[in-house]
């Protein structure tokens, strides 16, 4: 195996193009490394660590948003105010990651590319609209978080592309996020459900605009729609999040296995998305 | 296979070090400097026994490879002590009796000196928290808090 740290983005897409697809990209290290320690036998030939890249280590505003580079840590986003004030659902669901020690390390980019259907930030990401910025071998293009893990374990990526950074937008005005998930135990485990609600609220109180996204009850992180049509047009009231509650159970498709029944999962989805839908109202500025 | 050279600090001393890519950070600290205080437990980054800092950051040392500590500061648990002198962590940790089998002592350490230079003086919660990825199977955690929150205490007030 070989170990390569390039300080640049192009240097590190010569290295990709050069490996034809028998390279792994390194992040924190916190799924890399515990899977090559598994012994499975089909180590990757070499491993390109990105953190020597500057661009890719920095939390930068743009456009009104933020852009988080694919080097930087969840113990990182936790510390900066100004993410933590306009994004507190994204920024907490990277944060439930492991432990303080697995926060030191584990990026945003690295839980996406994964590809765990389980993974925390990855429906936070998606309720509140996050793109990533994919460099390969004809330049960057952005694409909706959604759209990059496509089954377990796998992700749409080209062999020589890799996620630089993930760019969450302007928090609208009137705008909050949220992002519960289940999980048995009060720290260090694998969410059994995960739900993430984005909402805006107009001057009137009225929800227009909104997004609701599950994980770990499907292969893949979900978009719920129909949870974004039950909220949208409502004050978010307990009608509203009822309804919201039954739309999310309705959409919730999850395997039995030893941490959750496909009968608790579907339950616990209404739940978590009723209760994160009111949290992110209290911080759209709704009533609490 | 060709090894990596790698030039680093380690409790503020400079070390190199030759490994092989994908030897973790732990393993070149235990097998080739013979710093045996940091302990693998799991491998997997859940038990907190190989804790170190990296840029003053607390890391499991089982997943990071050696090649990244390049031009890194390392601080392990042989950093601790000054000399003969323990850190206050240390002897509270005797003190409060918060250790029984002692292989998840040195992670507990180093995670709780670093929750205590970001924080001096931390709830208890905070603490539960923040040691949440340092498994105990011996004492049942109660002593190590009381131990922390001691050692916070002391140092918060000595002069
Ligand atoms: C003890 C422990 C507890 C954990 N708890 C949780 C938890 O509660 N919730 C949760 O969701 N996860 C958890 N995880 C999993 C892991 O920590 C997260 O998925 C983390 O965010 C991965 O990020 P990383 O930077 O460490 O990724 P890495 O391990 O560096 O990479 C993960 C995968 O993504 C690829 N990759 C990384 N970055 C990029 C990029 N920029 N472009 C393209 N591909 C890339 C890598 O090649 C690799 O295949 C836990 C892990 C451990 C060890």
């Amino acid at each position: 195996m070989q170990y390569h740290a390039p300080t640049s983005i192009d240097d590190a897409l010569r290295l990709l193009a050069a490996k034809d697809g028998n390279c792994q990209i390194l992040a924190g290290g916190t799924d890399l490394l515990v899977r090559l320690h598994s012994e499975t036998g089909d180590d990757p030939e070499s491993i390109l660590d990105i953190k020597r890249i500057d661009e890719l280590r920095a939390i930068t505003p743009e456009a009104g948003g933020w852009r988080i580079g694919a080097a930087v840590s969840g113990a990182e986003m936790g510390e900066h105010a100004g993410l933590v004030a306009d994004w507190p659902g994204v920024v907490e669901a990277m944060n439930l990651i492991g432990s303080t020690q697995i926060q030191g390390r584990a990026t945003l980019a690295g839980n996406l590319c994964n590809a765990s259907p389980a993974a925390d930030s990855v429906p936070a990401m998606v309720a509140a609209g996050a793109m990533a910025r994919i460099a390969g071998p004809e330049g960057a293009r952005d694409i909706p978080v959604a759209e990059v893990p496509t089954a377990p374990g796998r992700t749409s990526l080209g062999k020589a592309e890799f996620i630089t950074s993930i760019h969450l937008p302007a928090r609208p005005e009137g705008g909050g996020d949220a992002y519960l998930r289940f999980i048995p135990r009060s720290e260090m485990d694998i969410a059994v459900v995960g739900c993430g609600v984005a909402l805006t609220l107009d001057e009137a109180g009225i929800c227009n605009a909104a997004r609701v996204s599950l994980g770990a009850v499907g292969p893949v992180v979900m978009l719920v729609e129909a949870g974004a049509e039950a909220l949208i047009g409502t004050a978010v009231d307990d009608a509203a999040l009822d309804a919201l509650a039954s739309v999310c159970s309705d959409a919730a498709s999850p395997i039995d296995d030893k941490r959750g029944t496909v009968a608790f999962r579907t339950h616990v989805a209404g739940v978590l998305a009723r209760r994160a839908a009111s949290i992110a109202r209290t911080r759209a500025g709704g009533a609490s | 296979m060709s090894k990596i050279h790698v030039t680093t600090t380690i409790n503020g001393d400079p070390v190199d070090y030759l490994c092989d890519a994908g030897e973790s950070l732990l393993d070149v600290l235990r097998d080739r400097l013979g710093m045996t205080g940091s302990k693998e437990g799991c491998g997997t980054g859940d038990c907190g026994a190989c804790s170190v800092t990296v840029d003053g950051r607390l890391v499991c040392s089982c997943l990071m490879l050696g090649a990244e500590a390049e031009g890194r500061e390392i601080a392990t648990i042989e950093g601790m002590a000054d000399g003969e002198t323990l850190h206050p962590l240390q002897r509270k940790f005797i003190e409060h009796a918060a250790l029984q089998c002692g292989i998840c002592t040195p992670g507990i350490l180093v995670a709780a000196q670093s929750l205590l230079e970001r924080n001096p003086d931390p709830t208890e919660e905070e603490t539960r928290y923040w040691l949440a990825g340092n498994l105990c199977r011996c004492t049942g955690y109660d002593k190590i808090i009381r131990a922390v929150l001691d050692a916070a205490k002391e140092m918060r007030e000595a002069p």
